[in-house]
């Protein structure tokens, strides 16, 4: 076992060389001119060479790169000129923020999208079955900036039944001290069951905003694996030998249709994570990609970097994870690397 | 058994009271503000510091002085540019031959850490303002303010500024919110060898002497100021803590403002703006035009067809000013455009002569030999595009009478310096605003033909130049009147730009707040308000 994460590991590092490299010579592509922007409303030509040569981008090209490369080997990320503040601190303080919301969102989707998707799968053709495939429509087919706006206006504005959208707590609140950066684990953690309620009451909107997106893969996906698995013949050898139908149906037909659920759910995962600017936009969630795109727009070259690379090393855990998860699920999959 | 349950009832309602009236203190005295974007950093001089952090710097150090206020015809309070008030400085003595300044500090000033300020921290500030290069630097150039030398901490108390010039803009400039007061000991602990301004240290911490604290700062989504007690520089503030968070969506802003749970918000749509100060509700928005400031439509006049000065007065009759006002800035803003008088010399933005007039628009095509027309593009910068863009979009229908064909060119924000310092695009729309308040100070940055990045047009006149050089060192009034007209009116006559609007600040707050002054670097100043 140990040995297949290791070997997994080391077979991922040309792929992080690969990132490091695209997206140094991408950032550099971009067409903005950071030197520029960061000279402010009344830089000077001047101005804006001097800040050229403090971000030490008078330098050529392959000598940034060493620059870079060195001072990733060194543990430093870099700076990130928009927030003034390093990288590697913007993105440790940002990442259980977008973690915690995907991860509740993902959570939310999976515990309705399975139930919904197996009854689908059992009743095909029924008002239930009719059900999953319009809300997955739906799902995807609103836009969550839209679907967040919208809760937004019914439930806090209209209703005024959830807190208002100004990020991960409410203004009086002050956030638990950080341990894991999940504000709901930490504030546990602290003993400090208002800031628990706080945080999570804060949390239910984006999250429902999140979970109405993935919902449609995960409820499909679910309903498509359980058919075809059900209409398999060790289904009806189950079935004819007199098996309870719930030992079947779970025992033996949702273990078998887990795999592809799972696989779903990786991607599901990861695509959300680096997707979620808009909701965080909307709630104004101190996330990730709200962070990588205003980078972006500054043409702020260390974060967007960063931000990449760490997204990188999420997937590469994130692969091996489910691939070792595979093997739990289903012993055939354990093969060594 | 009863008694005992009506005697805890009690002692829980009696426990109750005053937790009640603290919160109900708490919120009294606490000042909640949303706004797109926070401080990047909480030292002004930094390089790269966003316009946020000016608010930083605002609040958390003092300056020697500050400028006094007046109420506008409107009824908001306005900082006054003309009358400076001691801050830090207690009084000041100009020498007898105006070449330099003397500054007598407040004896009871302490920084945040409680060290008294000296007049060392004074020099050291202005020293680091010098040495930190990029914007502050240039700000303190603006007001000849340039040589370590003209700094001197004659004692403990007593700071001396000697003049390289006299320069108007000189006392001014020490009021701005770069010639911020540093805790000098205290930066010097935290700088290191390559870093003997502390520049690392004072992104993340700071080391003033202001009415407020930076109690919580966390880039990207809020700063917690608290109230500062032992503030000297002018009178204790009411608001006792200020939330500041980031909320980058203007819709929620407004809803989070609408239902009470905001106090205060910047940076809106104009259109939001508007609809606001037009509903009866709970919410009121206090306006007052940008100071030295427009949205303008610029013509590169290095190259055809813009060379052209009858073409540009062509195109300054054809613009559809009435709808511009009405669909894309929703009113939020003072015309520039229409004037029936002429220019006074006095006012300043005033607004052109040109209006709407097809027929004339005509003719100067004809005159400039230019019926058939030509094909051209509209640049602007998307980061304004909720205005620039409907503008974009009547400029490009107007101009297609004149058989212009415009094509529309978006500009992400980040590359919009890029693409104003080459200094390529035909035609724009752009905006500026100077700090200092003087025509001259605009014009400098604008139409001098030392063509600064902001002269957008490329536009050189050597009449112009000689104007602008003499009106800024002119003490007397009239011929200074008469010089800033004499450019302004070469200006307006050879049309490189053509004024459109002089932008409306606009604030949105619930109505018990009071106290809400416009500041000439457009960031909040809690210091004067407080909850009604």
């Amino acid at each position: 076992m140990l040995t297949t994460i290791l070997k997994r590991l080391l077979g991922a590092i040309p792929n992080l060389i690969g990132v490091i490299v695209v997206t140094f010579l991408l950032t550099r592509a971009l067409p903005g001119d950071p030197a520029a922007f960061f000279a402010g409303a009344s830089g000077t030509a001047e101005a804006v060479e001097e800040i050229r040569k403090k971000l030490g981008l008078d330098k050529s090209l392959p000598e940034q790169f060493i620059v870079y490369v060195r001072d990733l080997a060194s543990g430093d990320w870099g700076f990130s000129h928009a927030t003034g503040q390093p990288v590697l601190t913007e993105l440790t303080t940002r990442l259980p923020a977008s973690l915690e919301l995907t991860l509740a969102g993902l959570f939310l989707a999976v515990i309705v999208a399975i139930p919904l998707g197996i009854l689908a799968a059992t009743r095909p053709g029924s008002w239930i079955d009719h059900l999953c495939r319009g809300i997955a429509t739906a799902g995807v087919s609103l836009p969550t900036f839209f679907t967040g706006l919208l809760l937004a206006y019914i439930f806090y504005f209209l209703l005024g039944w959830a807190p208002p959208p100004l990020g991960r707590l409410d203004p009086y609140l002050s956030a638990p001290p950080t341990v894991t950066g999940f504000y709901l684990i930490d504030s546990l953690i602290a003993r400090d069951f208002e800031v628990f309620i706080g945080a999570l009451k804060q949390l239910i909107l984006p999250t429902i905003t999140l979970a109405l997106f993935v919902l449609a893969p995960l409820a499909r996906m679910t309903r498509a694996s359980m058919l075809g698995v059900l209409s398999a013949d060790f289904i009806r050898t189950a079935r004819a030998s007199g098996l309870a139908p719930t030992t079947v149906l779970f025992a033996y037909a949702f273990r078998n249709a887990l795999l592809p659920v799972m696989t779903t759910l990786g991607m599901v995962f990861s695509f959300l994570l680096g997707s979620n600017v808009l909701v965080e936009k909307v709630f104004a969630w101190p996330g990730i990609g709200s962070f990588a795109i205003e980078a972006l727009v500054a043409s702020d070259y260390a974060p967007v970097q960063g931000f990449v690379l760490s997204m990188a090393l999420l997937y590469v855990l994130l692969n091996l994870t489910i691939d070792i998860a595979y093997g739990f699920v289903d012993p055939r999959m354990r093969v060594d690397g | 058994m009863k008694s005992r349950t009506l005697l805890c009832a009690t002692s829980i309602v009696l426990a109750c009271v005053p937790a009640l009236s603290s919160a109900q203190d708490k919120k009294q005295e606490t000042l909640i503000v949303a706004n797109e974007t926070g401080p990047n950093m909480l030292d002004i001089q930094g390089v790269g510091a966003n316009r946020p952090a000016y608010g930083v710097a605002w609040l958390a150090y003092d300056r020697l002085m500050t400028y006094g206020r007046k109420k506008l015809a409107n009824g908001v309070m306005s900082y006054d540019f003309a009358k400076l008030e001691p801050e830090l400085a207690a009084s000041w003595q100009i020498a007898k031959d105006g070449m330099s300044v003397t500054f007598k500090l407040r004896k009871d000033a302490k920084f945040h850490d409680g060290t008294p300020v000296t007049a060392k921290d004074v020099k050291w500030s202005y020293d680091r303002a010098l040495a930190m290069g990029g914007f502050p630097t240039f700000q303190m150039k603006a007001g000849s303010l340039e040589k370590h030398e003209q700094f001197e901490a004659v004692d403990d108390s007593t700071f001396k500024v000697s003049f390289l010039r006299k320069d108007k803009m000189t006392m001014p400039d020490m009021a701005v919110p770069v010639a911020s007061i540093y805790n000098s000991e205290l930066a010097k602990k935290n700088a290191t060898k390559e870093d003997p301004w502390a520049a690392t240290w004072l992104k993340n911490n700071t080391a003033g002497g202001g009415a407020y604290k930076v109690a919580s700062y966390k880039p990207g989504q809020e700063i917690v100021y608290e109230r500062f007690d032992d503030w000297k520089s002018g009178p204790l503030p009411k608001i006792k803590r200020v939330i500041q968070r980031e909320v980058p969506s203007a819709g929620n802003r407004r809803a989070l403002l609408a239902k009470g749970d905001i106090d205060m918000t910047y940076e809106m749509p104009p259109k939001d703006f508007a609809e606001m100060s037009q509903e009866k509700g709970s919410v009121k928005v206090a306006s007052v035009p940008a100071e030295n400031s427009m949205i303008y439509v610029g013509m590169n006049v290095t190259k055809p067809p813009f060379d052209n000065a009858k073409l540009r007065q062509a195109v300054a009759y054809v613009l559809p000013y009435d709808k511009m006002m009405q669909n894309a800035i929703y009113g939020r803003g003072a015309p520039l455009f229409g004037a029936k008088k002429p220019v006074t010399g006095s006012d300043w933005p005033t607004p052109t002569p040109y209006a709407t007039d097809l027929a004339k628009a005509k003719a100067l095509m004809k005159e400039a030999g230019m019926e058939s027309g030509f094909e051209t593009t509209l640049s602007f910068d998307l980061g304004q595009g909720t205005v620039s863009e409907p503008m974009a979009i009547l400029v490009q229908e107007a101009l297609a009478q004149l058989n212009i064909k415009v094509a529309i060119n978006k500009v992400p924000g980040a590359n919009w310096r890029a693409a104003l310092l080459k200094k390529d695009m035909p035609l724009m729309i752009n905006r500026f605003g100077g700090w200092l308040n003087y025509p001259e100070y605009f014009f400098l940055w604008t139409y001098h033909g030392q063509n600064a990045v902001f002269n957008t047009m490329s536009y050189k006149n050597a009449e112009v130049d000689k104007l602008i050089d003499s009106a800024r060192f002119e003490t007397d009034k009239k011929k200074y009147a008469m010089d800033v007209k004499g450019f302004i009116d070469i200006a307006y006559a050879e049309v490189p730009r053509i004024p459109v609007v002089q932008p409306m600040v606009d604030v949105a707050m619930q109505k018990n707040i009071e106290g809400y002054t416009y500041w000439f670097h457009l960031q909040p100043d809690y210091r004067q308000i407080y909850k009604k």
